[in-house]
């Protein structure tokens, strides 16, 4: 497959901090990519280094096949950081023109990415007098002017009301749909699982996982389980082969699975040794879940 | 080139602010110059006709006028620290390099913008200048209307070099009302230099390295034209003598800042993470 964006080895450092560290990954074409982590993982800093605006202290990465220059793909690429950034006196449609005369583009694609918004009836309203929404609207029109190969976002809906957040998730879909390949950074889970394919975990600018989504949620599983003799069920758990980690919340055990197993043979092995359950729940981790094992694990690493 | 002009005109003149200090900057000497040289009567008491008095000959015009209408490029500096200082604070500097312009682009863009400002002024100084000498001058021989039309080469020269080291003042601090702080600051310390080297030169030596500050050497390429017209109605007055000629290698000193300027500017945006 094509690939769009080739990171390897990537380091910046600013003074004695290491926002990013040894970081390598490939973007390629037609995937939706979520680049997870919590707030100053690097997510941002990466982002701005492949878009030529902090500089790497180490390492490289390349646009497309590698053979053009930086700000010459960054053309093809529609990328919005942090909170939009737009002239405050101008209205959207000049703003508009702007990135058009910058990325070499027609005006007459401004009404029809305005149209894709929604913004198309307050294309005359100077840029202040946006609602935060709106502003947010106006960026991804703008990073969709030239018909990017890929759009990147950085947290596009924070700071949003849950209407505006609706209203972008709707707009990044409809473009996903549409085979663009998409970037999205974001520290909300639910978020990445609904929209992305593939995901990059950040943490401390160290990358934790890079792979499918499907790939990082398919663990065995766990089991959800209560009953009253709390103490016979754990000796039970820890001898047994098929569980590894075992939780205890007050009276909720929860024991993750290392080979598969089913719930009705794990009940009657269960009833055979005298135990009985009142509560049997056999679930699959959330991203959230996976993402927090993942941290998790570096933490006791570092212990 | 167009395409960085263009990018930049936009900028500016969808922007009330710097329309109304491009407007002061540039057009407001012209029709003060073109004022002063109508006859103006004081309430029927005495008629004011600079003209008469034999400032606007052919050549002294040209070192007169732009002289004077340099002194308006205070205006125009204020656009220039601000187009860069808002860059910054709307973090637009940002989104256009995201945007695929490149920092050196960005640097150009500005730089262009400076040079055709300056050379629009230039352009408006010359034609004006000529109109109101053709009228006035005693003197229409073709040979000295073209002499020290020098003075408008080291106009537009002066003017690219004092926006260009407020354009790097702009970018060394990113903030308006800072970069012009600094340019007041720069003007101090080249005088406090100044100061020092003739105290413990002489005067004489210490003048002449004086000459190759930024801002002093700008000042030179127009020398003050007051004693020149003291001299021209007592030319005996040997004392009032002094070197007011815009000379090439004046020109020299401004274009080697300029370049600096523009040269570190692109340095510090190149190093720079935004």
């Amino acid at each position: 497959m094509e690939s769009i964006l080739t990171i390897n080895n990537l380091t910046k450092k600013f003074g004695q901090l290491t926002a990013v560290n040894n970081l390598s990954f490939t973007i390629k074409k037609g995937n939706v990519y979520g680049i997870l982590g919590p707030n100053g993982s690097g997510k941002s800093t990466t982002l701005g280094i492949v878009l030529n605006v902090v500089n790497k202290t180490s390492g490289n990465f390349h646009w497309f096949d590698g053979n053009t220059t930086t700000h010459n793909a960054l053309k093809k690429v529609g990328a919005i950081i942090e909170r939009p950034n737009f002239y405050p006196y101008m209205s959207g449609y000049e703003n508009l023109k702007l990135v058009c005369k910058i990325k070499g583009v027609n005006y007459s694609k401004i009404d029809e990415k305005l149209e894709i918004v929604g913004l198309l009836k307050r294309k005359h309203s100077k840029f202040k007098t946006f609602s935060l929404g709106m502003k947010q609207r106006l960026a991804i029109a703008s990073a969709l002017l030239n018909d990017p190969e890929i759009l990147i976002l950085d947290e596009p809906t924070n700071g949003l009301d849950p209407q505006g957040i609706h209203q972008i998730r709707e707009i990044i879909k409809q473009i996903a749909a549409q085979g663009t390949t998409i970037l999205l950074a974001s520290h909300l889970l639910d978020e990445v699982e609904k929209v992305c394919s593939h995901v990059v975990v950040l943490r401390n600018g160290v990358k934790l996982y890079a792979g499918s989504v499907d790939e990082m949620i398919s663990s065995h599983g766990f089991f959800e389980l209560k009953c009253n003799n709390q103490s016979e069920l754990i000796t039970l758990l820890e001898n047994h082969n098929a569980f590894g980690n075992i939780k205890v919340e007050g009276d909720l055990v929860t024991a993750f699975l290392t080979e598969p197993i089913k719930s009705d043979t794990f009940n009657k092995l269960l009833f055979e040794k005298g135990i009985i359950l009142t509560h049997l729940v056999q679930r699959k981790e959330s991203l959230e879940e996976q993402f927090l094992k993942l941290t998790d694990n570096l933490n006791k690493q570092n212990q | 080139m167009f395409r960085l002009l263009n990018l930049e005109l936009q900028k500016l003149l969808l922007n009330k602010t710097s329309k109304i200090l491009i407007f002061v900057s540039f057009i407001l000497p012209f029709f003060v110059i073109l004022l002063s040289s109508f006859k103006i009567n004081v309430f029927g008491f005495f008629t004011l006709e600079l003209g008469e008095l034999g400032i606007f000959n052919f050549p002294i015009i040209w070192h007169l006028t732009t002289f004077f209408s340099s002194q308006f490029k205070f205006f125009f500096a204020i656009v220039v620290v601000s187009m860069i200082g808002n860059e910054y604070s709307n973090k637009t500097i940002k989104q256009n390099l995201i945007d695929g312009l490149s920092k050196k682009e960005f640097i150009l863009s500005k730089f262009y913008t400076i040079v055709f400002f300056s050379l629009v002024s230039t352009v408006l100084i010359f034609l004006i200048s000529l109109c109101i000498g053709l009228y006035y001058s005693s003197y229409n021989e073709f040979s000295i209307i073209i002499k020290e039309t020098e003075f408008i080469i080291a106009y537009f020269v002066k003017l690219v070099g004092f926006f260009s080291l407020c354009l790097f003042f702009g970018m060394l601090v990113k903030r308006s009302a800072f970069a012009l702080a600094f340019l007041f600051i720069l003007f101090i310390v080249e005088w406090i230099i100044f100061g020092l080297l003739a105290w413990k030169l002489d005067t004489d030596v210490a003048e002449k390295i004086q000459n190759f500050f930024p801002l002093k050497s700008m000042y030179k390429l127009i020398d003050q034209p007051f004693q020149r017209i003291a001299m021209t109605k007592f030319p005996d007055k040997a004392n009032l003598a002094y070197d007011y000629g815009a000379h090439s290698y004046e020109i020299l000193i401004v274009l080697a800042w300029t370049a600096l300027f523009i040269f570190l500017s692109y340095r510090l945006l190149k190093k720079r993470d935004l």
